[in-house]
């Protein structure tokens, strides 16, 4: 007989060990679907976890790694911080739309202006501006009338895309584009565009970003009062009252920085990979970053290394569809089940396992 | 680190350069689509990947073809592309409108490699555009559509505000109108090709508001499952597909999307080494735009108006487009007589007069 036992203290161990675990339970599970599927389950799994990293065209997709990886890396450490201090941002796919609608406006608002000196920069703090705002709704919300943040930033999502699809058909339409939805594209304007640092490394604004937030963070939290404040809320409420922290205080901080990082990494795709405000420009990043952030365990390093796994499966997915004709919906489930059985093996940080009967009490 | 990087770079650019030089040598001709919904879809994409085995069928083993599902407007889309012409595609179909742009920039990588890219308007030396006159076919289901409501109240379920459903809505509504002048529209945008529940959502609002006939321009059987719930008092038509699960009601009669005639055609030239940029706009004439069963449901003499009038438009007697024909504000747009130029068409973005709705904007 199988019994649980709690353990007086989360194990440090199991809790770096679970991903691991979850990744390799994964690859079995996925791999027996393959199979289940008619294919060749260790050729799918090599052509989603090695192909992209060592295949033939891993010149291209690294750079497609950093691309995907950037986002969600940027959006995953902001809500990390939330997420430690027990505020969730759940909204975070509706802070980056806005911040890339807020940055893309102000350099459309220059063009054809051509000073990258200036607009650029003023486009970054456009996107930061408008991620924070939107993340302040429910911010404020929360500390003057205790609403949830979680449903409130949640519901934002959906408002920001009605605003997005408005802005498409509106206010930022290409007026040279013959009555198609969507911006002028970025890209093709010198001043505004995020394009790649070094050709062919995929290496943007927006990556480089996300490296700096993942150090900032670690800083933060190690180093930093506000770093400490966060780590003891989370783990006792009631201690960081008593230790004479501001709860709104850190409200408005945990939202405001999650929506200001969820705001730039919006703007630096806007501006980048995907070029124009369009009805569909998002794509969940703000989603799949909560689950980036708990696979890597809330810590800017795991987070970092989170990013880059899932961003993997992504771009071994794709190549697995079109190179073996698997199903999206596989790719999918595939990508589920990494979600599914992090969140089961964590039973292990926080129970023991014990074979036998329970001792007579 | 910076030497690391900027050798990889170097490295990347030159195997890209080798990489997007190469041609297929003798082995087959490899044809790759891209899908902006699963194949399951029962509609759109459906269509696509009938034309796609269509095309197999054809030629057996002197094509291989290969497809993407589910790829999303935009970012990945330029990715999921790169990715078929990197595996060796000679000829890639991108199949919804959003690819353009993408396509548009991984034709400029891969000189050697054909594209075609469906509903769009831009080209280049390796990048044709198809179409089909939809249009056509929404005048055929929109003379049925005039005669069939009860509440001289039809619905419309429109995806993006562009031309080619802007074109689909007046034509529809100028039939309807044409044989039942008391006719009013409903027009509900989703801003999705493929949502089945904001489909369905759509579908029971426009019943709920005493819609009793209902055409639909998104890929799903949603709407059709939601008119079924009314047990026969709703009308509908198969849009893409025949969708001929749902007849003999709700669904009345369909528009059928039939591209294998056109990618077999492209395919052959490829074969041939005969293929050329060009753009293609073919309709009920050319086979493209077929008609579906018109069921028991309609009366005999509908029917025969109905057929009557594909027939009309198939030898080319009448146009959709045929003046008079005023603009929504009421200023003539179409003469007596006058009919409606491709380029027109092509950049149609105001409703006809009679409609009370409002293109978003």
């Amino acid at each position: 007989m199988i019994r649980l036992e709690k353990r007086a203290a989360p194990s440090r161990t199991w809790s770096y060990l679970t991903p691991l675990v979850a990744v390799i339970a994964t690859m079995i599970a996925g791999g027996l679907m393959f199979a289940a599927l008619g294919k060749d389950p260790v050729e799918a799994i090599r052509t989603i976890f090695w192909d992209p990293l060592f295949g033939e065209f891993a010149f291209y997709y690294r750079g497609q790694l950093l691309v995907k990886a950037g986002p969600l890396i940027l959006i995953a450490i902001g809500l990390a911080l939330g997420f430690r201090a027990g505020i969730w941002n759940i909204g975070a796919e509706g802070q980056y739309i806005m911040g890339a609608i807020c940055g893309a406006a102000v350099g459309l608002a220059f063009y054809p202006m051509e000073a990258r000196w200036l607009i650029f920069p003023l486009m970054i703090l456009g996107g930061a501006v408008g991620g924070f705002l939107w993340a302040m709704i429910p911010g404020i919300l929360k500390t003057r009338f205790n609403t949830n943040e979680i449903l409130v930033s949640l519901l934002l999502v959906y408002v920001a895309e009605q605003i997005l699809a408005s802005m498409s058909l509106g206010l930022l339409r290409n007026p040279e584009g013959a009555g198609f939805p969507g911006s002028r594209n970025l890209r093709q304007y010198e001043s505004a565009a995020n394009n790649e640092l070094i050709a062919g490394t995929g290496m943007h604004w927006g990556v480089v970003a996300a490296l700096i937030a993942v150090i900032f963070a670690y800083i933060l939290l190690s180093r930093h009062i506000m770093g400490f404040n966060i780590r003891l809320t989370g783990e006792s409420p009631r201690a960081a009252r008593f230790a004479g922290v501001n709860p709104n205080r850190l409200i408005l901080f945990c939202l405001g920085l999650s929506g200001a990082l969820a705001g730039l990494a919006g703007l630096f795709e806007v501006a980048g990979p995907a070029g124009q405000i369009s009805i569909d420009f998002n794509v969940g990043y703000g989603f799949t970053a909560i689950i980036v952030a708990f696979l890597g365990r809330l810590h800017p390093i795991g987070i970092l290394l989170a990013g880059l796994l899932m961003a993997l499966t992504y771009i071994g997915g794709e190549a697995a569809q079109s190179s073996l004709g698997l199903p999206s919906a596989a790719i999918q489930a595939f990508q589920g089940m990494l979600l599914f059985f992090l969140l089961a093996f964590d039973v292990l940080t926080h129970f023991r396992v014990k074979f036998g009967r329970e001792a007579a009490a | 680190m910076k030497k690391r990087t900027f050798l990889a770079g170097v490295a990347a650019t030159a195997l890209a350069t080798a990489a997007f030089a190469g041609s297929h040598g003798d082995g087959p001709v490899k044809a790759g689509f891209i899908y902006v919904g699963p194949i399951g879809d029962g509609g759109w994409t459906y269509q696509h990947d009938q034309g796609r085995l269509a095309v197999e069928a054809e030629f057996g083993d002197q094509v291989e073809t290969v497809y993407q599902e589910t790829v999303p407007e935009g970012a990945d889309a330029e990715r999921a592309i790169t990715q078929m012409a990197l595996q060796g595609a000679d000829i890639i179909f991108t199949t919804s409108f959003g690819y353009m742009d993408p396509t548009i920039n991984v034709a400029a990588k891969f000189p050697n490699v054909k594209f075609e890219h469906a509903t769009g308007y831009k080209t280049a030396d390796n990048v044709a555009t198809y179409d089909a006159r939809f249009y056509e076919g929404r005048a055929v289901i929109g003379t049925i559509a005039g005669h069939m409501t009860e509440s001289n109240k039809i619905g419309y379920i429109a995806s993006f505000p562009i031309p080619e459903v802007i074109q689909g809505i007046n034509s529809a509504y100028l039939h309807a109108k044409k044989v039942n002048p008391d006719v009013e529209m409903s027009v509900v945008w989703v801003y999705t090709w493929f949502d089945p529940a904001k489909e369905a959502d759509a579908a029971k609002a426009l019943i709920e508001n005493g819609v009793d006939v209902i055409m639909q321009h998104t890929d799903s059987t949603a709407p059709q499952a939601a008119a079924a719930e009314a047990e026969g008092t709703v009308y509908t038509f198969g849009q893409a597909s025949d969708m001929g699960a749902y007849a003999p009601v709700p669904r009345i009669s369909s528009i059928i999307d039939e591209w294998s005639p056109y990618y077999i055609e492209r395919v052959r030239a490829v074969l041939d080494g005969t293929w050329e940029s060009g753009r293609h706009w073919g309709g009920i004439a050319e086979g493209e735009v077929v008609i579906g069963e018109i069921s028991e449901a309609v009366p005999e003499e509908v029917r025969a108006e109905a057929l009557a009038l594909r027939d009309a438009i198939a030898a080319g007697e009448y146009h959709p487009f045929t003046g008079p024909i005023n603009k929504q504000d009421g200023t003539p747009w179409l003469a007596e007589g006058e009919v409606a130029t491709d380029e027109e068409l092509l950049g149609l973005n105001f409703y006809v007069e009679g409609i009370t709705a409002e293109i978003p904007n």
